[in-house]
């Protein structure tokens, strides 16, 4: 247990040092969130859909968590070119008590950037549809930020330098934010849209995390929960199975 | 305490280790020469469990790195070629760590990292991060580090390069005594020959992936009628300068440079 918690105590510690990679990530949320919530807004509105920027943070607080997650996991790339993944790979834990470590300290502080976006959006007059649900927003929050992690260690673990970096941004990171449920409903979506944005695991996700803070679920908190749960557990498999094969 | 047998680690068509095969016995300091490029990283990783091997068998402290990777790494101490550190951390952070992961109890932690702080001239320094470090600082501390655990092993790839003399003597002094008195087993690679003909009591000298000649520092010197072994390592590999191609890492941290100055993240 120890190895692990000292690994995950590594990733937060580098996290709270390091002020500009929190205020860094920041910037696109603020953007989507003032450019999208304020400038749909009226027309979200008058199309009969309520408030937008109610509709549209948890899908913001969402994209937060998405991009810190897969960049925590694919961190591993830069521990690799500098040296100090060596050091734990020679040291006499088990491969995935390491990747166990980094993957929680990962997710934990994709959770915090995510908390910090929640905040923000309470400043741009995002309204909590009730506090009961937090607790299970949380938890969404966490699952979302697990996932990513997995999916960013697994390819982290397979990448040798960071030349594929905007590659994993443009064709995978993106289009798991736009081909989500964050920006727009799914109701009346075209058919093979729908049919993407059901596959997207961070569609749950979102629907979760809206369902908790916002009160309205698409597909009702069980479905939801039950898929991210067992998606996450099947990723971080996936994870670890990669990181136990890395050789240096 | 370490035996490998007809080893080899093919890339593709290169081959990188071609049938090396050695003993060291325990308590001694085996120094593994080579030219650049030559194969001795590549056979450290074997050793180290972070690399398999194509083909052949290696035994460290009578266990097998592709097996029974737990117990090879618990008996073994390494200072790597490259930087291992992590830079964001403090000094102490980084040795607290390695102590966690190696399983040794607070109370002794605390006190062996403190010991050893205060051996390699960072005592005072140890709430520092790392990365206000000097180069020679950083190499220190990684010394300091593999010798944490008290390792029946130590790896030392080019442990004293960036060290200045009075630095690299005081270590190796070190060395010689845990050798000596406690048993333990060096293996190391250098390019400071003196530095080798001193410390060694038996080297090997590798190259393109075999070992050309073994034996003690004398013995080569006698074999190759050179008066210093940097002469006799020169007669037996040549004087062509050999080519190595950038790997991905250097690469890496030649952006890292451009993009943040330090390197590190």
């Amino acid at each position: 247990m120890k190895p692990i918690y000292i690994l995950c105590a590594r990733q937060l510690k580098r996290y709270v040092r390091s002020p500009a990679r929190i205020i860094g990530s920041l910037g696109q949320p603020i953007l989507f969130l003032v450019a999208l919530g304020f400038g749909f807004g009226s027309m979200f509105a008058r199309a009969g859909g309520g408030s937008y920027l109610n509709f549209l943070a948890p899908g913001i607080i969402s994209m937060a968590i998405l991009f810190n997650a897969v960049f925590s996991g694919i961190e591993i790339v830069w521990d690799r070119q500098f040296g100090f993944l060596k050091e734990t790979l020679v040291a006499p834990v088990s491969r995935l008590q390491i990747v166990l470590g980094r993957s929680l300290g990962g997710a934990i502080v994709a959770m915090a950037q995510g908390a910090v976006v929640f905040v923000i959006c309470l400043a741009f007059g995002f309204r909590l549809h009730s506090s009961l649900l937090v607790p299970a927003a949380i938890v969404f929050m966490f699952l979302i930020a697990l996932l990513f992690t997995s999916i960013g260690t697994a390819i982290g673990s397979v990448l040798q330098d960071m030349q594929g970096f905007p590659l994993i941004m443009n064709f995978l990171v993106m289009p798991l934010f736009f081909f989500s449920s964050a920006l727009f409903p799914i109701e009346g979506l075209p058919r093979v849209l729908k049919a993407a944005v059901g596959l997207n695991p961070l569609t749950y996700g979102v629907d979760g995390l809206r369902g908790s803070l916002s009160g309205a679920f698409a597909f009702g908190i069980t479905t939801d929960l039950v898929v991210l749960s067992v998606l996450t557990a099947i990723l971080l498999a996936i994870g670890s199975y990669f990181f136990s094969k890395i050789q240096l | 305490m370490i035996a490998v047998r007809d080893l080899v680690k093919n890339y593709g068509n290169f081959c990188a280790v071609n049938h090396v095969s050695f003993t060291v016995p325990e308590g001694k300091i085996f120094g593994f020469l080579g030219p650049n490029g030559a194969g001795k990283t590549t056979t450290i990783k074997m050793l180290t469990t972070v690399l398999d091997p194509t083909h052949g068998s290696i035994r460290i402290n009578g266990h097998d790195p592709t097996r029974e990777q737990k117990q090879v790494r618990r008996s073994f101490g390494i200072v790597f070629q490259d930087p291992s550190l992590d830079d964001e951390l403090t000094a102490y952070e980084n040795m607290d760590l390695h102590g966690i992961l190696y399983g040794v109890p607070r109370s002794e932690r605390v006190k062996r990292i403190d010991l050893l702080l205060d051996f390699v001239g960072l005592g005072e320094r140890k709430k520092d991060f790392v990365k206000t470090y000097s180069g020679g600082m950083k190499r220190r501390l990684e010394v300091a580090r593999a010798l944490l655990h008290n390792p029946r092993i130590l790896f030392l790839d080019e442990p004293t390069i960036g060290l200045d003399p009075q630095t690299r003597n005081h270590i190796w002094s070190y060395i010689q005594q845990l050798s000596r008195e406690e048993g333990v087993t060096v293996f190391f690679t250098t390019h400071y020959m003196d530095e080798a003909d001193r410390v060694s009591d038996e080297v090997a000298v590798i190259d393109r992936g075999k070992i050309v000649a073994q034996g003690t520092p004398s013995e080569l010197k006698e074999k190759t009628k050179c008066a210093t072994l940097e002469d006799a390592f020169i007669a037996l590999t040549g004087h062509a300068i050999r080519e190595e191609e950038a790997t991905a890492t250097d690469r890496m941290r030649m952006m890292g440079r451009v993009w943040r100055g330090s390197g590190r993240r």
